[in-house]
């Protein structure tokens, strides 16, 4: 059975879910938990629900520390960009113990954060840098595009024995759709086919997700079959399903709402030509946003960003390129 | 008391003994506790079995009073398979939770907000346990030390937080870098930022640090809250061994106050106020030790150390593959 929900409610019941069958698991986070009217005060009390004062380093060493002693936090950051105050918890920290203790600790914790705002909220509050939080020996990073995916993938986060960074896209916030009932799981490392396709292979994150499967919409019209596929978590990345995809259709389009140099899709670009050379009959298309922080005014910050529209041009343009017979 | 703070600075002595006599068995940085038994082991006394501690980078000497063998903190601090995370921390880096001590980060200051975090796990599954986080003066001055102790304040953890100043943070002297050192405050003075109780105990006296984290520790465990306790005694060796870049070889060289201030009169004043030998004189004219028995301690401690330098030195280093041993990557 399954529910329509928008993407914060599939988290909130997540998170509920996870806290009834699990003791363990605290929640805490600045602004949050006011007063006895929050429910998740309401059903599990002062002590696993708590306000925090804006010590991000304190919240995520905090988290650290718990979790160490045994107990499953999550911290609500709200921004991804608040991390960045308490960069090397996240980094340096978190997911080095169990490492450098040679196993003899776990860190179970969860950093969740909105991000990629594209609503006049300017340089500071609009940013995708999750890029920066890849390529972190022990760190997870997961990415839900859907309400569905946001439901699994928190679950997974809660009762994985690593620390996970879980970002949700806020342009996505009101976007209602199934999730299914019950103990409803995605597991990291797997990607999803989120439209099936024979022409072009477009890997896209959350929001751009959305943007990509209005864009093949667009291109069926002109008969122009795209797959998309969601990577859902970026560590670990499920590159098999990927290059199985550029196998099926010879091309491929990055689209990552983050400035290209040094993105996920060119870390994803970097492993398809690795992995997947052979079967390319084009060179890789990243649909990114501009190398610049992102500007305030609206048509600016509009003309910076990825959309539909540049989704479908890259496709074509890989579609323009004719293999060469070898 | 006496033994274990003999044991602490035998250790330690074979560390820098080490690296004069097998230059290449340590490598990395290696941060000496000679100077701070007094405060180690007093402060030890008072705790709990089960009580979780959560020192600094400058952690050898409380797992030798919590009871982690001597041998295997040696042979991680010698990179090897015997080391007590076999060979994946070193010696910042030493964790031994089955005796209650999970970590140390050797970011300064930021394992101050992992011990809050243990003592938030102790508060929520009401273990009545009390932690007790160490730190340096150093990191005093860090955000995680302002932002660790409010919330601890706030949620009234289960946590007593002792600042062992030892007057020097690497190469800079705490008058340098400190508002309160500089107006001629004590450093336990920071605990009224929190409302906490904040006291200034003599660390070469173990005796005097038992009764000041005693006290503390009741605090804490009757659901009172943390306390700052600031305990102060001399480093005996330099921050860490020289830094140097390989294959240049690397030693414990002077003390900063010699190689950097010059201020041979404060050296000699802090060797003067040893807390090894200071103890053993009160002991012996209290009647509590006499000579021979504090002379078969020291000959004791000195076998032990033998035995444990040698164990580690024929300890088998780890095979290189064990680095991606996905046990310790992810689960």
């Amino acid at each position: 059975m399954a529910r329509e929900m928008m993407f914060g409610e599939a988290m909130a019941s997540a998170i509920m879910e996870e806290m009834q069958r699990d003791p363990n698991v605290v929640f805490y986070g600045q602004n949050m938990a006011m007063t006895e009217r929050d429910p998740f005060l309401k059903r599990f009390g002062k002590d696993r629900v708590r306000i925090t004062p804006i010590s991000e380093t304190a919240e995520l060493g905090i988290a650290v520390g718990a979790a160490m002693a045994g107990l499953r936090p999550i911290v609500e950051l709200y921004m991804s960009e608040f991390m960045l105050v308490a960069f090397d918890e996240v980094v340096n920290e978190a997911p080095r113990m169990r490492y450098m203790s040679g196993g003899q600790v776990k860190v179970p914790c969860v950093f969740k954060a909105g991000f990629g705002f594209a609503a006049g909220w300017a340089g500071q509050h609009s940013n995708c840098m999750y890029n920066q939080m890849m390529g972190i020996p022990g760190l997870k990073l997961a990415l839900p595009s859907t309400p569905a995916d946001a439901k699994g993938l928190m679950k997974s986060a809660i009762r994985d024995d690593n620390p996970v960074v879980y970002l949700h896209h806020y342009m996505l916030m009101l976007d209602k759709s199934e999730v299914p009932d019950g103990d409803y799981l995605v597991p990291f490392g797997v990607a999803d086919v989120k439209r099936a396709g024979t022409d072009v292979t477009i890997v896209a994150t959350a929001w751009m997700v959305k943007e990509s499967l209005a864009a093949a919409e667009m291109l069926a019209k002109e008969g122009i079959s795209a797959e998309v596929v969601d990577p859902r978590t970026l560590s670990p990345l499920d590159v098999k399903t990927i290059v199985e995809s550029v196998k099926k259709t010879g091309r491929l389009v990055l689209v990552d709402q983050a400035p290209k140099y040094a993105s996920a899709a060119a870390v994803i670009a970097g492993a398809v030509a690795e992995q997947g050379f052979q079967y390319l009959k084009a060179p890789v298309k990243l649909v990114t946003a501009l190398d610049t922080s992102v500007p305030y005014s609206e048509p600016m910050e509009n003309y910076i960003l990825p959309n539909e529209e540049k989704i479908v041009q890259a496709v074509k343009s890989v579609l323009a390129v004719h293999a060469t017979a070898v | 008391m006496y033994k274990q703070m003999c044991r602490i600075r035998e250790f330690e002595e074979r560390i820098k003994r080490t690296f004069v006599e097998h230059p290449g068995v340590i490598r990395g940085h290696a941060h000496l506790g000679d100077g701070a038994e007094a405060s180690i082991v007093g402060s030890l006394a008072t705790k709990q079995e089960n009580d979780p501690v959560m020192p600094s980078y400058r952690c050898h000497g409380y797992p030798l009073v919590l009871g982690t063998p001597a041998r295997n903190v040696m042979a991680e601090i010698y990179m090897r398979k015997d080391g007590i995370c076999k060979g994946f921390g070193g010696s910042m880096h030493l964790s031994d939770p089955a005796r209650h001590f999970p970590s140390a980060s050797a970011i300064i200051g930021q394992g101050i907000a992992h011990a809050a975090g243990v003592a938030l796990a102790a508060q929520v599954k009401k273990t009545g346990q009390v932690v007790y986080c160490y730190f340096g003066d150093g990191s005093s001055k860090q955000g995680a030390f302002y932002e660790a102790l409010n919330m601890a304040a706030v949620w009234k953890l289960p946590v007593v937080f002792i600042l062992e100043n030892n007057q020097y943070q690497a190469y800079t002297h705490v008058s340098l870098e400190d508002a309160n050192a500089r107006a001629g405050d004590p450093l336990s003075q920071k605990a009224k930022a929190f409302s906490i109780p904040g006291v200034t105990v003599d660390g070469t006296d173990p005796l005097a640090v038992y009764e000041a984290v005693a006290k503390a520790v009741d605090h804490a465990r009757t659901g009172n809250g943390p306390s700052l306790i600031e305990s102060k005694f001399y480093r005996l060796s330099p921050h860490g061994n020289a830094i140097t870049v390989p294959p240049v070889p690397t030693q414990f060289q002077e003390h900063e106050v010699l190689e950097v201030y010059g201020n041979k009169a404060e050296w000699e004043a802090a060797k003067a106020n040893d807390p090894i030998p200071k103890f053993r004189k009160q002991l012996i004219a209290k009647g509590t030790l006499t000579e021979a028995e504090a002379k078969k301690i020291e000959d004791d401690v000195r076998a032990e150390m033998d035995d444990v330098v040698k164990f580690a030195l024929a300890s088998p280093l780890p095979s290189g593959e064990e680095a991606a041993n996905s046990n310790y990557v992810w689960a």
